[in-house]
Protein backbone atom coordinates (compact mmCIF):
# COMPACT_ATOMS: atom_id res chain seq x y z
CA UNK A 1 0.00 0.00 0.00
CA UNK A 2 1.17 3.34 -0.78
CA UNK A 3 2.06 5.98 2.41
CA UNK A 4 -0.11 8.92 2.79
CA UNK A 5 3.23 10.86 1.09
CA UNK A 6 3.32 8.83 -1.84
CA UNK A 7 -0.54 9.20 -2.54
CA UNK A 8 -0.46 13.10 -1.79
CA UNK A 9 2.47 13.23 -4.31
CA UNK A 10 0.42 10.75 -6.42
CA UNK A 11 -2.15 13.00 -6.66
CA UNK A 12 -0.72 16.26 -7.05
CA UNK A 13 1.20 14.84 -9.80
CA UNK A 14 -1.87 13.47 -11.65
CA UNK A 15 -3.62 16.87 -11.16
CA UNK A 16 -0.74 18.96 -12.73
CA UNK A 17 -0.82 16.11 -15.70
CA UNK A 18 -4.77 17.15 -16.50
CA UNK A 19 -4.11 20.61 -15.78
CA UNK A 20 -1.04 20.97 -18.37
CA UNK A 21 -3.23 18.59 -21.00
CA UNK A 22 -6.21 21.88 -20.24
CA UNK A 23 -4.03 24.20 -21.26
CA UNK A 24 -2.25 22.13 -24.17
CA UNK A 25 -6.06 22.02 -24.86
CA UNK A 26 -7.23 25.28 -24.38
CA UNK A 27 -3.95 26.64 -26.76
CA UNK A 28 -4.95 24.56 -29.48
CA UNK A 29 -8.04 25.59 -29.78
CA UNK A 30 -6.93 29.38 -29.63
CA UNK A 31 -4.70 28.16 -32.42
CA UNK A 32 -6.63 26.73 -34.58
CA UNK A 33 -9.74 29.34 -33.85
CA UNK A 34 -7.22 32.06 -34.94
CA UNK A 35 -6.02 30.05 -38.07
CA UNK A 36 -8.64 29.07 -39.60
CA UNK A 37 -10.45 33.08 -38.79
CA UNK A 38 -7.76 34.58 -40.64
CA UNK A 39 -4.85 32.55 -42.12
CA UNK A 40 -7.05 29.62 -44.11
CA UNK A 41 -9.06 32.57 -45.67
CA UNK A 42 -6.10 34.32 -46.93
CA UNK A 43 -5.18 30.42 -48.29
CA UNK A 44 -8.32 30.98 -50.20
CA UNK A 45 -10.82 28.23 -47.82
CA UNK A 46 -13.35 30.80 -47.16
CA UNK A 47 -15.16 31.70 -43.83
CA UNK A 48 -19.08 30.61 -43.69
CA UNK A 49 -20.48 34.13 -43.90
CA UNK A 50 -24.49 33.06 -43.35
CA UNK A 51 -23.54 31.05 -40.64
CA UNK A 52 -21.25 34.18 -39.24
CA UNK A 53 -24.13 36.67 -40.32
CA UNK A 54 -26.64 34.00 -38.07
CA UNK A 55 -23.99 34.18 -35.43
CA UNK A 56 -24.25 38.09 -35.18
CA UNK A 57 -28.28 38.33 -35.31
CA UNK A 58 -28.03 35.58 -32.48
CA UNK A 59 -25.36 37.13 -30.44
CA UNK A 60 -25.69 40.66 -31.22
CA UNK A 61 -28.91 42.04 -32.67
CA UNK A 62 -30.84 39.64 -30.34
CA UNK A 63 -29.28 41.23 -27.12
CA UNK A 64 -29.76 44.77 -27.89
CA UNK A 65 -32.87 44.95 -25.93
CA UNK A 66 -31.36 43.65 -22.53
CA UNK A 67 -28.16 45.45 -22.92
CA UNK A 68 -30.41 48.86 -23.56
CA UNK A 69 -32.44 48.32 -20.46
CA UNK A 70 -29.45 47.18 -18.59
CA UNK A 71 -27.35 50.31 -19.25
CA UNK A 72 -30.13 52.34 -19.26
CA UNK A 73 -30.26 51.03 -15.43
CA UNK A 74 -26.90 51.57 -14.63
CA UNK A 75 -26.54 54.88 -16.14
CA UNK A 76 -29.68 56.18 -14.32
CA UNK A 77 -27.80 54.42 -10.71
CA UNK A 78 -24.18 55.91 -11.41
CA UNK A 79 -25.70 59.23 -11.78
CA UNK A 80 -27.65 58.92 -8.75
CA UNK A 81 -24.88 57.35 -6.72
CA UNK A 82 -21.95 60.13 -8.00
CA UNK A 83 -24.96 62.73 -6.98
CA UNK A 84 -24.71 61.22 -3.33
CA UNK A 85 -21.42 62.34 -3.51
CA UNK A 86 -20.75 65.35 -5.18
CA UNK A 87 -23.71 67.44 -3.83
CA UNK A 88 -21.84 67.67 -0.69
CA UNK A 89 -19.09 69.96 -2.46
CA UNK A 90 -21.62 71.34 -4.25
CA UNK A 91 -20.16 70.23 -7.63
CA UNK A 92 -23.05 68.19 -9.23
CA UNK A 93 -22.17 69.20 -12.57
CA UNK A 94 -19.53 67.04 -12.79
CA UNK A 95 -22.12 64.04 -12.47
CA UNK A 96 -21.66 64.17 -16.36
CA UNK A 97 -17.59 63.55 -16.03
CA UNK A 98 -18.50 60.58 -13.72
CA UNK A 99 -21.16 59.26 -15.51
CA UNK A 100 -19.65 59.49 -18.95
CA UNK A 101 -16.10 58.29 -17.88
CA UNK A 102 -17.22 55.17 -16.24
CA UNK A 103 -19.49 54.30 -18.54
CA UNK A 104 -16.87 54.30 -21.45
CA UNK A 105 -13.78 53.21 -19.77
CA UNK A 106 -15.20 50.68 -17.74
CA UNK A 107 -18.93 49.70 -17.11
CA UNK A 108 -20.22 49.57 -21.25
CA UNK A 109 -17.65 46.75 -22.27
CA UNK A 110 -17.72 44.88 -18.93
CA UNK A 111 -21.96 44.71 -18.90
CA UNK A 112 -21.65 43.91 -22.66
CA UNK A 113 -19.46 41.12 -21.72
CA UNK A 114 -21.44 39.60 -18.98
CA UNK A 115 -24.67 39.71 -20.80
CA UNK A 116 -22.84 38.58 -23.86
CA UNK A 117 -21.03 35.67 -21.63
CA UNK A 118 -24.20 34.88 -19.82
CA UNK A 119 -26.34 34.71 -23.41
CA UNK A 120 -23.75 33.54 -26.18
CA UNK A 121 -21.14 31.71 -24.19
CA UNK A 122 -23.32 29.31 -22.44
CA UNK A 123 -25.35 29.08 -26.30
CA UNK A 124 -21.49 28.13 -27.54
CA UNK A 125 -20.73 25.55 -25.21
CA UNK A 126 -24.28 24.29 -25.31
CA UNK A 127 -24.72 24.05 -28.96
CA UNK A 128 -20.52 22.67 -29.21
CA UNK A 129 -21.51 20.09 -26.44
CA UNK A 130 -24.14 18.48 -27.50
CA UNK A 131 -22.74 18.41 -30.64
CA UNK A 132 -19.99 16.69 -29.45
CA UNK A 133 -22.01 14.49 -27.65
CA UNK A 134 -24.23 13.36 -30.81
CA UNK A 135 -21.07 12.88 -32.37
CA UNK A 136 -21.72 15.54 -34.85
CA UNK A 137 -18.59 16.81 -34.56
CA UNK A 138 -16.50 13.01 -35.54
CA UNK A 139 -19.24 13.82 -38.56
CA UNK A 140 -17.47 16.83 -39.20
CA UNK A 141 -14.22 15.29 -39.05
CA UNK A 142 -15.14 12.51 -40.72
CA UNK A 143 -16.55 14.70 -43.93
CA UNK A 144 -12.86 16.29 -43.78
CA UNK A 145 -14.65 19.53 -42.03
CA UNK A 146 -12.36 21.32 -39.88
CA UNK A 147 -15.07 21.41 -36.69
CA UNK A 148 -13.27 24.64 -35.41
CA UNK A 149 -13.21 26.11 -38.86
CA UNK A 150 -16.83 25.59 -38.82
CA UNK A 151 -18.28 25.97 -35.75
CA UNK A 152 -15.78 28.06 -34.00
CA UNK A 153 -14.52 31.37 -36.47
CA UNK A 154 -18.36 32.37 -37.60
CA UNK A 155 -18.92 32.83 -33.70
CA UNK A 156 -15.71 34.40 -32.91
CA UNK A 157 -16.33 36.89 -35.62
CA UNK A 158 -19.34 37.47 -34.65
CA UNK A 159 -18.44 38.41 -31.00
CA UNK A 160 -15.12 40.20 -32.38
CA UNK A 161 -17.22 42.74 -34.17
CA UNK A 162 -20.60 42.86 -32.09
CA UNK A 163 -18.88 43.09 -28.96
CA UNK A 164 -17.48 46.41 -29.04
CA UNK A 165 -20.97 47.40 -31.53
CA UNK A 166 -23.18 46.58 -28.50
CA UNK A 167 -20.20 48.07 -26.10
CA UNK A 168 -20.73 51.61 -28.45
CA UNK A 169 -24.58 50.98 -28.11
CA UNK A 170 -24.45 50.15 -24.33
CA UNK A 171 -22.27 53.37 -23.52
CA UNK A 172 -24.86 55.47 -25.63
CA UNK A 173 -27.67 54.44 -23.38
CA UNK A 174 -26.10 54.41 -20.17
CA UNK A 175 -24.66 58.14 -20.76
CA UNK A 176 -28.43 58.62 -21.65
CA UNK A 177 -29.76 57.43 -18.68
CA UNK A 178 -27.78 59.35 -16.61
CA UNK A 179 -28.42 62.46 -18.40
CA UNK A 180 -32.23 61.50 -18.30
CA UNK A 181 -31.27 61.18 -14.50
CA UNK A 182 -29.57 64.52 -14.00
CA UNK A 183 -31.93 66.74 -15.69
CA UNK A 184 -34.87 65.89 -14.04
CA UNK A 185 -34.35 64.62 -10.42
CA UNK A 186 -31.13 66.26 -10.41
CA UNK A 187 -31.95 69.16 -12.07
CA UNK A 188 -29.42 69.73 -14.43
CA UNK A 189 -30.01 71.94 -17.38
CA UNK A 190 -29.64 69.36 -20.12
CA UNK A 191 -27.70 71.93 -22.52
CA UNK A 192 -24.92 72.03 -19.52
CA UNK A 193 -24.92 68.30 -19.16
CA UNK A 194 -24.61 68.02 -22.74
CA UNK A 195 -21.35 70.37 -22.69
CA UNK A 196 -19.70 69.04 -19.81
CA UNK A 197 -20.19 65.71 -21.43
CA UNK A 198 -18.89 66.34 -24.17
CA UNK A 199 -15.84 67.84 -22.86
CA UNK A 200 -15.33 65.12 -20.55
CA UNK A 201 -14.80 62.31 -22.76
CA UNK A 202 -11.91 62.02 -24.50
CA UNK A 203 -11.54 59.79 -27.78
CA UNK A 204 -8.85 57.86 -25.98
CA UNK A 205 -11.75 56.85 -22.93
CA UNK A 206 -13.82 55.16 -26.13
CA UNK A 207 -11.42 53.54 -27.28
CA UNK A 208 -9.91 52.24 -24.63
CA UNK A 209 -13.19 50.68 -23.98
CA UNK A 210 -13.54 49.46 -27.55
CA UNK A 211 -10.21 47.78 -27.28
CA UNK A 212 -11.42 45.86 -24.10
CA UNK A 213 -14.25 44.88 -25.40
CA UNK A 214 -12.52 43.22 -28.61
CA UNK A 215 -10.60 41.19 -26.33
CA UNK A 216 -13.88 39.97 -23.88
CA UNK A 217 -15.57 38.46 -27.26
CA UNK A 218 -12.56 36.66 -27.69
CA UNK A 219 -12.41 35.51 -24.32
CA UNK A 220 -16.19 34.63 -24.23
CA UNK A 221 -15.93 32.51 -27.93
CA UNK A 222 -12.88 30.34 -26.67
CA UNK A 223 -14.06 29.69 -23.22
CA UNK A 224 -17.48 28.17 -24.68
CA UNK A 225 -16.02 26.56 -27.44
CA UNK A 226 -13.17 25.43 -25.26
CA UNK A 227 -16.05 23.94 -22.79
CA UNK A 228 -18.06 22.53 -25.56
CA UNK A 229 -15.50 20.69 -27.11
CA UNK A 230 -14.65 19.17 -23.55
CA UNK A 231 -18.00 17.56 -23.57
CA UNK A 232 -17.26 13.52 -23.54
CA UNK A 233 -20.22 12.13 -22.60
CA UNK A 234 -24.08 12.96 -22.76
CA UNK A 235 -26.82 15.55 -21.72
CA UNK A 236 -25.92 16.03 -18.26
CA UNK A 237 -22.10 16.98 -18.88
CA UNK A 238 -23.42 19.68 -21.58
CA UNK A 239 -24.94 21.11 -18.61
CA UNK A 240 -22.23 21.12 -16.65
CA UNK A 241 -19.75 22.34 -18.98
CA UNK A 242 -22.59 25.52 -19.75
CA UNK A 243 -22.50 26.83 -17.06
CA UNK A 244 -18.99 26.31 -16.11
CA UNK A 245 -18.19 28.16 -19.29
CA UNK A 246 -20.47 31.20 -18.06
CA UNK A 247 -18.50 31.09 -14.95
CA UNK A 248 -15.05 30.77 -16.20
CA UNK A 249 -16.23 33.84 -19.04
CA UNK A 250 -17.20 35.74 -16.95
CA UNK A 251 -13.92 35.24 -14.41
CA UNK A 252 -11.70 35.76 -17.55
CA UNK A 253 -13.29 38.46 -18.35
CA UNK A 254 -12.39 40.16 -15.30
CA UNK A 255 -9.19 39.04 -15.03
CA UNK A 256 -8.75 40.59 -18.72
CA UNK A 257 -10.59 43.34 -17.83
CA UNK A 258 -7.48 44.20 -14.78
CA UNK A 259 -4.63 43.58 -17.41
CA UNK A 260 -6.02 45.96 -19.86
CA UNK A 261 -7.26 48.68 -17.16
CA UNK A 262 -3.59 48.17 -15.81
CA UNK A 263 -1.98 48.76 -19.57
CA UNK A 264 -4.21 52.00 -20.63
CA UNK A 265 -3.75 53.45 -17.01
CA UNK A 266 0.43 53.41 -17.94
CA UNK A 267 0.55 53.50 -21.46
CA UNK A 268 -1.84 55.81 -22.51
CA UNK B 1 -6.87 -19.25 -47.35
CA UNK B 2 -9.17 -16.63 -48.22
CA UNK B 3 -7.91 -13.06 -47.22
CA UNK B 4 -4.85 -13.78 -49.29
CA UNK B 5 -6.67 -14.29 -52.38
CA UNK B 6 -8.24 -11.45 -52.92
CA UNK B 7 -7.11 -7.80 -52.29
CA UNK B 8 -7.62 -6.05 -49.08
CA UNK B 9 -8.71 -2.31 -49.12
CA UNK B 10 -7.66 -2.02 -45.50
CA UNK B 11 -4.91 -3.91 -43.39
CA UNK B 12 -4.56 -3.26 -39.72
CA UNK B 13 -1.83 -4.52 -38.13
CA UNK B 14 -0.92 -5.03 -34.50
CA UNK B 15 -3.29 -2.59 -33.20
CA UNK B 16 -3.67 -0.87 -29.44
CA UNK B 17 -5.16 1.61 -28.57
CA UNK B 18 -6.07 2.92 -25.03
CA UNK B 19 -8.24 5.27 -23.16
CA UNK B 20 -6.72 6.73 -20.02
CA UNK B 21 -5.03 3.97 -18.90
CA UNK B 22 -7.27 1.44 -20.18
CA UNK B 23 -5.96 -0.88 -22.80
CA UNK B 24 -8.76 -1.08 -25.15
CA UNK B 25 -7.75 -2.85 -28.24
CA UNK B 26 -5.15 -5.41 -27.72
CA UNK B 27 -3.05 -5.43 -31.13
CA UNK B 28 -5.43 -6.33 -33.31
CA UNK B 29 -4.95 -7.41 -36.98
CA UNK B 30 -7.04 -7.65 -39.19
CA UNK B 31 -8.11 -7.43 -43.12
CA UNK B 32 -11.29 -6.16 -44.81
CA UNK B 33 -11.56 -7.48 -48.66
CA UNK B 34 -12.39 -4.43 -51.23
CA UNK B 35 -15.58 -4.42 -52.70
CA UNK B 36 -17.58 -7.13 -50.13
CA UNK B 37 -19.46 -6.12 -47.20
CA UNK B 38 -17.75 -6.78 -44.05
CA UNK B 39 -19.00 -7.17 -40.25
CA UNK B 40 -17.85 -6.70 -37.08
CA UNK B 41 -19.16 -8.35 -34.16
CA UNK B 42 -18.95 -8.44 -30.66
CA UNK B 43 -20.57 -7.96 -27.20
CA UNK B 44 -20.96 -4.88 -26.07
CA UNK B 45 -18.10 -2.55 -24.89
CA UNK B 46 -15.41 -5.20 -26.86
CA UNK B 47 -14.32 -1.97 -28.68
CA UNK B 48 -15.96 -2.18 -32.02
CA UNK B 49 -16.88 1.49 -32.46
CA UNK B 50 -13.54 2.07 -31.23
CA UNK B 51 -11.94 -0.12 -34.12
CA UNK B 52 -13.94 1.97 -36.78
CA UNK B 53 -13.14 5.60 -35.16
CA UNK B 54 -9.46 4.23 -35.73
CA UNK B 55 -10.29 3.29 -39.35
CA UNK B 56 -11.60 6.80 -40.18
CA UNK B 57 -8.82 8.38 -38.46
CA UNK B 58 -11.19 9.76 -35.73
CA UNK B 59 -8.80 8.21 -33.12
CA UNK B 60 -4.96 7.73 -33.26
CA UNK B 61 -3.46 4.08 -32.16
CA UNK B 62 -1.03 3.78 -29.75
CA UNK B 63 0.85 1.31 -31.37
CA UNK B 64 -0.12 -0.39 -34.76
CA UNK B 65 -0.60 0.23 -38.49
CA UNK B 66 -4.38 1.08 -40.47
CA UNK B 67 -3.17 1.03 -44.09
CA UNK B 68 -5.89 2.08 -46.47
CA UNK B 69 -4.90 1.11 -50.15
CA UNK B 70 -2.03 0.38 -48.93
CA UNK B 71 -0.62 3.48 -47.00
CA UNK B 72 -0.57 3.56 -43.56
CA UNK B 73 -3.03 6.10 -41.85
CA UNK B 74 -1.71 6.43 -38.32
CA UNK B 75 1.46 8.02 -39.83
CA UNK B 76 -0.69 10.73 -41.57
CA UNK B 77 -0.77 14.44 -41.27
CA UNK B 78 -4.44 15.94 -40.77
CA UNK B 79 -4.15 17.20 -44.51
CA UNK B 80 -3.18 13.74 -45.66
CA UNK B 81 -5.50 12.42 -44.05
CA UNK B 82 -8.41 14.10 -45.48
CA UNK B 83 -7.74 13.43 -48.51
CA UNK B 84 -7.98 10.02 -47.71
CA UNK B 85 -10.98 10.86 -45.85
CA UNK B 86 -12.70 12.39 -49.09
CA UNK B 87 -12.88 8.33 -50.26
CA UNK B 88 -14.96 7.31 -47.00
CA UNK B 89 -18.37 7.51 -46.00
CA UNK B 90 -19.50 7.12 -42.32
CA UNK B 91 -22.96 6.50 -41.10
CA UNK B 92 -22.97 7.10 -37.63
CA UNK B 93 -25.00 5.30 -34.50
CA UNK B 94 -27.48 8.41 -34.46
CA UNK B 95 -27.07 9.37 -37.86
CA UNK B 96 -25.08 12.41 -36.51
CA UNK B 97 -26.69 15.04 -38.91
CA UNK B 98 -26.75 18.25 -38.14
CA UNK B 99 -29.24 19.93 -36.34
CA UNK B 100 -28.69 23.79 -37.43
CA UNK B 101 -29.22 22.18 -41.23
CA UNK B 102 -31.70 21.06 -43.67
CA UNK B 103 -31.68 17.31 -44.51
CA UNK B 104 -30.11 18.56 -48.08
CA UNK B 105 -27.65 20.88 -47.15
CA UNK B 106 -26.48 18.19 -44.36
CA UNK B 107 -25.82 16.08 -47.67
CA UNK B 108 -24.65 19.35 -49.59
CA UNK B 109 -22.52 19.27 -46.60
CA UNK B 110 -19.25 16.96 -48.09
CA UNK B 111 -20.19 18.18 -51.56
CA UNK B 112 -19.59 21.82 -51.23
CA UNK B 113 -16.67 21.23 -48.98
CA UNK B 114 -14.48 19.15 -51.31
CA UNK B 115 -15.72 20.38 -54.78
CA UNK B 116 -16.44 23.74 -56.30
CA UNK B 117 -19.58 23.01 -58.20
CA UNK B 118 -22.28 25.66 -58.76
CA UNK B 119 -24.96 25.63 -56.76
CA UNK B 120 -27.52 24.14 -59.27
CA UNK B 121 -25.21 21.36 -59.68
CA UNK B 122 -24.72 20.57 -55.99
CA UNK B 123 -28.83 20.32 -55.60
CA UNK B 124 -28.72 17.71 -58.65
CA UNK B 125 -26.78 15.54 -56.68
CA UNK B 126 -28.17 15.98 -53.46
CA UNK B 127 -31.53 14.81 -55.01
CA UNK B 128 -30.16 11.95 -56.55
CA UNK B 129 -28.97 10.72 -53.15
CA UNK B 130 -31.90 11.54 -51.21
CA UNK B 131 -33.35 9.61 -53.97
CA UNK B 132 -31.23 6.68 -53.74
CA UNK B 133 -32.13 6.47 -50.30
CA UNK B 134 -36.08 6.80 -50.56
CA UNK B 135 -35.86 9.89 -49.08
CA UNK B 136 -36.87 12.17 -51.90
CA UNK B 137 -39.20 15.06 -50.91
CA UNK B 138 -37.91 15.05 -47.82
CA UNK B 139 -34.87 17.91 -48.59
CA UNK B 140 -36.56 21.14 -46.08
CA UNK B 141 -36.91 18.82 -43.69
CA UNK B 142 -35.08 19.23 -40.69
CA UNK B 143 -33.54 16.39 -38.91
CA UNK B 144 -35.68 16.96 -35.91
CA UNK B 145 -38.87 16.33 -37.81
CA UNK B 146 -37.84 12.78 -39.34
CA UNK B 147 -37.71 9.21 -37.71
CA UNK B 148 -35.03 7.76 -36.23
CA UNK B 149 -34.77 5.62 -39.82
CA UNK B 150 -35.49 8.50 -41.90
CA UNK B 151 -32.30 10.20 -40.20
CA UNK B 152 -30.08 7.01 -40.43
CA UNK B 153 -30.83 7.00 -44.28
CA UNK B 154 -30.47 10.73 -44.76
CA UNK B 155 -27.68 9.71 -42.36
CA UNK B 156 -26.17 7.42 -45.31
CA UNK B 157 -27.00 9.65 -47.96
CA UNK B 158 -24.36 12.26 -46.84
CA UNK B 159 -22.19 8.76 -46.56
CA UNK B 160 -22.49 8.42 -50.03
CA UNK B 161 -22.60 12.01 -50.98
CA UNK B 162 -19.41 11.75 -52.42
CA UNK B 163 -19.41 8.51 -53.79
CA UNK B 164 -16.96 7.19 -51.37
CA UNK B 165 -14.93 3.72 -51.75
CA UNK B 166 -15.55 2.50 -48.56
CA UNK B 167 -18.20 2.69 -46.46
CA UNK B 168 -18.51 2.57 -42.64
CA UNK B 169 -21.93 1.71 -40.60
CA UNK B 170 -22.02 1.77 -36.71
CA UNK B 171 -25.04 -0.17 -35.87
CA UNK B 172 -27.43 1.04 -38.78
CA UNK B 173 -29.89 -1.13 -37.74
CA UNK B 174 -29.78 -0.86 -33.61
CA UNK B 175 -33.24 0.94 -32.58
CA UNK B 176 -34.84 0.61 -35.86
CA UNK B 177 -37.99 -1.65 -36.25
CA UNK B 178 -37.83 -5.04 -38.17
CA UNK B 179 -39.06 -3.53 -41.47
CA UNK B 180 -36.83 -0.40 -41.64
CA UNK B 181 -34.05 -2.40 -40.27
CA UNK B 182 -34.90 -4.73 -43.45
CA UNK B 183 -34.63 -1.90 -45.81
CA UNK B 184 -31.91 -0.29 -44.63
CA UNK B 185 -30.00 -3.87 -44.94
CA UNK B 186 -31.44 -4.16 -48.54
CA UNK B 187 -29.82 -0.35 -49.15
CA UNK B 188 -26.70 -2.11 -48.00
CA UNK B 189 -26.36 -4.82 -50.21
CA UNK B 190 -27.38 -2.36 -53.28
CA UNK B 191 -24.59 -0.45 -52.61
CA UNK B 192 -22.07 -2.84 -52.47
CA UNK B 193 -23.78 -4.78 -55.93
CA UNK B 194 -24.31 -1.73 -57.88
CA UNK B 195 -21.70 0.30 -57.32
CA UNK B 196 -18.77 -2.02 -55.66
CA UNK B 197 -18.47 0.27 -52.43
CA UNK B 198 -16.13 -1.64 -49.71
CA UNK B 199 -18.21 -1.81 -46.75
CA UNK B 200 -17.69 -2.11 -43.22
CA UNK B 201 -20.61 -2.65 -40.60
CA UNK B 202 -20.56 -3.05 -36.95
CA UNK B 203 -23.56 -5.06 -35.63
CA UNK B 204 -25.38 -6.69 -33.01
CA UNK B 205 -28.33 -8.04 -34.89
CA UNK B 206 -27.96 -11.53 -36.16
CA UNK B 207 -29.91 -11.83 -39.21
CA UNK B 208 -28.86 -8.83 -40.61
CA UNK B 209 -25.51 -10.38 -40.38
CA UNK B 210 -26.59 -13.01 -42.01
CA UNK B 211 -27.80 -11.53 -45.04
CA UNK B 212 -25.40 -8.82 -45.75
CA UNK B 213 -22.03 -10.06 -45.05
CA UNK B 214 -19.31 -11.44 -46.85
CA UNK B 215 -16.42 -11.60 -44.27
CA UNK B 216 -17.04 -11.37 -40.47
CA UNK B 217 -14.89 -10.42 -38.02
CA UNK B 218 -15.71 -11.08 -34.67
CA UNK B 219 -14.20 -9.12 -31.46
CA UNK B 220 -13.89 -9.86 -28.03
CA UNK B 221 -12.58 -8.05 -25.23
CA UNK B 222 -10.27 -6.34 -27.73
CA UNK B 223 -8.88 -9.24 -29.50
CA UNK B 224 -9.87 -10.90 -32.73
CA UNK B 225 -11.38 -14.27 -32.02
CA UNK B 226 -12.57 -15.15 -35.47
CA UNK B 227 -12.33 -13.58 -38.60
CA UNK B 228 -13.29 -15.45 -41.99
CA UNK B 229 -16.20 -15.78 -44.55
CA UNK B 230 -20.18 -16.49 -43.34
CA UNK B 231 -19.51 -20.16 -43.62
CA UNK B 232 -16.76 -20.50 -41.61
CA UNK B 233 -18.36 -18.57 -39.14
CA UNK B 234 -21.59 -21.31 -39.28
CA UNK B 235 -19.21 -23.81 -38.69
CA UNK B 236 -16.84 -22.29 -36.36
CA UNK B 237 -16.00 -23.93 -33.05
CA UNK B 238 -14.86 -21.39 -31.09
CA UNK B 239 -16.95 -21.32 -28.05
CA UNK B 240 -16.60 -18.20 -27.80
CA UNK B 241 -18.22 -17.45 -31.32
CA UNK B 242 -20.81 -20.73 -30.63
CA UNK B 243 -22.17 -18.55 -27.84
CA UNK B 244 -22.40 -15.41 -29.56
CA UNK B 245 -24.18 -17.06 -32.69
CA UNK B 246 -26.41 -19.12 -29.93
CA UNK B 247 -27.59 -16.26 -27.99
CA UNK B 248 -30.17 -16.01 -30.97
CA UNK B 249 -33.13 -17.93 -28.83
CA UNK B 250 -32.76 -15.86 -26.27
CA UNK B 251 -33.20 -12.57 -28.19
CA UNK B 252 -36.60 -13.57 -28.54
CA UNK B 253 -38.98 -12.01 -25.83
CA UNK B 254 -40.34 -14.31 -22.83
CA UNK B 255 -43.06 -15.94 -22.67
CA UNK B 256 -44.62 -14.68 -19.23
CA UNK B 257 -44.20 -18.34 -17.92
CA UNK B 258 -40.71 -18.81 -18.91
CA UNK B 259 -39.61 -15.31 -17.29
CA UNK B 260 -41.15 -15.90 -14.22
CA UNK B 261 -38.71 -19.09 -14.32
CA UNK B 262 -36.07 -16.83 -15.15
CA UNK B 263 -36.61 -14.72 -12.74
CA UNK B 264 -36.89 -17.91 -10.24
CA UNK B 265 -33.45 -18.93 -11.26
CA UNK B 266 -35.38 -22.33 -11.94
N1 LIG C 1 -14.51 8.38 -24.87
C1 LIG C 1 -14.21 7.32 -24.08
N2 LIG C 1 -13.48 7.49 -22.97
C2 LIG C 1 -13.16 6.44 -22.19
N3 LIG C 1 -13.54 5.19 -22.41
C3 LIG C 1 -14.27 4.95 -23.50
C4 LIG C 1 -14.65 5.99 -24.39
N4 LIG C 1 -15.38 5.46 -25.39
C5 LIG C 1 -15.44 4.14 -25.14
N5 LIG C 1 -14.78 3.81 -24.00
C6 LIG C 1 -14.62 2.47 -23.44
O1 LIG C 1 -14.05 1.66 -24.42
C7 LIG C 1 -14.68 0.39 -24.45
C8 LIG C 1 -15.07 0.06 -25.88
O2 LIG C 1 -16.03 0.99 -26.30
P1 LIG C 1 -16.73 0.92 -27.70
O3 LIG C 1 -17.63 2.09 -27.81
O4 LIG C 1 -15.70 0.73 -28.74
O5 LIG C 1 -17.60 -0.41 -27.53
P2 LIG C 1 -18.54 -1.11 -28.57
O6 LIG C 1 -17.94 -2.42 -28.86
O7 LIG C 1 -18.82 -0.20 -29.72
O8 LIG C 1 -19.86 -1.31 -27.70
P3 LIG C 1 -21.39 -1.15 -28.14
O9 LIG C 1 -21.71 -2.39 -28.89
O10 LIG C 1 -22.10 -1.09 -26.85
O11 LIG C 1 -21.51 0.09 -28.96
C9 LIG C 1 -15.85 0.47 -23.51
O12 LIG C 1 -15.59 -0.37 -22.42
C10 LIG C 1 -15.95 1.89 -23.06
O13 LIG C 1 -16.11 1.93 -21.67
MG1 LIG D 1 -20.56 1.05 -30.40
Amino acid sequence: MPSKTEAFFGSVGRRVILFGRDVHYASKIINDAFYWTFVSPVKGKPVRVRATISEIVKAGYNAVPIVAVISLFVGIILALQAAYQLKRVGALIYVANLVGVSITRELGPILTAIIVAGRSGSAFAAEIGSMKSAEEVDALVTMGINPVRFLVTPKLLALMFMLPALTVFADMIGIFGGFLLSTTVIGIHPYNYFQQSVNALLVKDVMTGLVKAWAFGIVITIVGAYQGFKVEGGAEEVGRRTTASVVASIFLVIVFDLFFTTLFYYFT
Amino acid sequence: MMSAVMENAIEVTGLRTHYGQREILKGISIAIPRGKTSVILGGSGCGKSTLLKHLIGLLRPTAGKIAINGRDIAAMDEEELNRVRRKMGMLFQGAALLNSLTVAENVALPIREHARLNESTVMIMVRMKLDLVGLSGFENFYPSQLSGGMKKRAGLARAIALDPELLFFDEPSAGLDPVTAAGLDDLILKLRNVFGITIVVVTHELPSVFTIADYVIMLDAGEVIFSGILDDLRNSQNERVRMFLERRPETKTYSPDDYFRFIVGD
